[in-house]
């Protein structure tokens, strides 16, 4: 039974987290508007040729998605730290992992419809035709981002109760995403091409391996990071 | 009784490295890059270029093997929780970064002559930049945390997986580009010039351990220092 409980715990600190989101919706209206204005300055540094931009469309969309969600995590925190919630929080009896995958659940729902949102503006200010492959498209960016939330999610539950917390996250994260950039990128232009060399296939698999691999390191490591 | 002096740096007198240590160290490195440089011939397509080989080379041996101390010693951390575990791998960190930087450095001024560009996107070279980037974020995370406990924590986690990431970094990189001569080993080696290579990293492994050791040993009396500072402002001393 105590699985159940965990996954009660699990959706309870989601549903908060979301809930507070959508009460206030300042910050992800926030968030949001800032990826696509991130969209449309690179569109106006690398364009104005239609089939530049086009080439360039897939890197931009990741980028802005990623600058962006840098500033989601660290207010998923933000939110118990202004308050003093977080040690109740961990006070309440039970492991402390669910409080982990809360926020990650919480923070998968933020940025994923930010993603969605990113990705049309893109499709439309880019002039992308979207291909047939659609669905192995959406799960490239699903896995892109399931990869960017776990890192993010756990790096920002300690960056937020540092110092100098905005420049902290980004520096501790980007690196560490270099290789789901890469995957990223490369499978989805490879999926908007056709996928003639049968590229993509490869990429999705390192996607998988690197996403679980870091959600049973994040969810190992996360006990030690926050009691402290 | 507990044992409570596991998490007090104080409880123990922080080590005294030799300085003997050093002087052998910088000795070697002196007597191995004389000996390779008198002794190598001049390469057939590089020149003396080539020389560069005997810094580059090594010095990128012990940026790993310094991420290897960091990726050992957070694990420990994490596992006995023991402080002085925690100053160790923050110690291999700077010395390992200042290695990295070093490799970089030398590759690039190798690169301009030898294929013409400063940088190339190649799996080594991107990798072991991500690698750097990886090292600052762990300093630049211990430079901003002011808790003890907590910033021993938080690097062991940060060290431990970023060191998980680099042969994946490294994989994806070469997955999305590659273009580097093959990796140089006293296996790929003319003859010529294995002994002065072999030399060299000799010298260069005393000079990190030389470094690790006085980072530690300056760690732990600034560790002592914070401790003594903490009691008598607790009135305790």
């Amino acid at each position: 039974m105590s699985l159940r409980d965990d996954w009660r715990r699990t959706r309870a600190i989601a549903m908060k987290d979301l809930t507070t989101e959508i009460r206030a919706k300042a910050g992800f209206n926030g968030v949001a508007s800032l990826a696509v204005t991130i969209l449309i300055l690179l569109g106006l540094a690398l364009g104005p040729d239609a089939a530049a931009l086009r080439n360039a469309a897939v890197g931009a969309v990741w980028l802005a998605t990623l600058f962006s969600g840098v500033l989601a995590f660290n207010r998923s925190f933000q939110v118990e730290l202004e308050s003093g919630a977080l040690e109740p929080l961990l006070l309440y009896p039970g492991p402390r992992w669910p409080i982990f995958a809360g926020k990650l659940l919480g923070n998968l729902i933020f940025v994923g419809l930010m993603v969605l949102i990113v990705m049309l503006v893109g499709i439309v200010l880019f002039g992308i035709t979207v291909p047939d492959t659609w669905p192995e498209l959406l799960a490239v960016v699903a896995l892109g981002v399931v990869g960017l939330v776990v890192l993010g999610t756990f790096y920002a539950s300690m960056s937020s109760r540092s110092r100098a917390r905005e420049v902290l996250l980004p520096l501790l994260l980007f690196p560490m995403l270099v290789p789901v950039l890469l995957a990223a990128t490369t499978a989805s232009k490879a999926l908007l091409g056709a996928d003639l060399m049968h590229e993509a296939g490869a990429w999705i698999r390192l996607l998988i391996g690197f996403d679980t691999l870091f959600l049973v390191a994040t969810f190992l490591a996360f006990e030690h990071v926050i009691e402290a | 009784m507990p044992d409570i002096s596991s998490d007090r740096s104080a409880a123990t007198p922080p080590p005294r490295t030799s300085v003997w240590l050093g002087f052998v160290a910088f000795a070697a490195v002196i007597f191995a890059q004389t000996f390779s440089i008198l002794t190598s011939p001049a390469d057939r397509d590089m020149g003396h270029l080539q020389k560069i080989m005997y810094v580059h080379v090594p010095a990128a041996w012990m940026t790993f093997l310094a991420f290897l101390v960091v990726f050992v010693y957070s694990m420990r951390y994490l596992w006995k929780q023991n402080e002085n575990d925690d100053l160790l791998a923050a110690s291999a960190a700077e010395v390992g970064a200042v290695f990295n930087g070093l490799t970089l450095m030398l590759g690039m001024i190798w690169g301009r002559p030898a294929w013409g560009v400063w940088w190339v996107w190649d799996a080594r070279l991107t990798s072991t930049l991500v690698l750097f980037l990886i090292f600052v974020g762990y300093l630049a995370l211990r430079a901003f945390v002011d808790d003890s406990v907590q910033r021993a924590k938080w690097s062991a986690a940060v060290g431990a997986i970023g060191a998980i990431n680099v042969p994946i970094v490294y994989m994806s990189v070469k997955w999305w580009r590659t273009l580097h001569q093959p990796q140089s080993s006293p296996g790929t080696l003319d003859p010529a010039y294995t002994l002065g290579l072999r030399l060299n990293a000799i010298a260069l492994l005393l000079v990190l351990i030389y470094f690790i050791r006085k980072r530690y040993e300056i760690a732990r009396l600034e560790r002592a220092i914070e401790d003594f500072a903490q009691a008598a402002a607790m009135g305790g001393k």
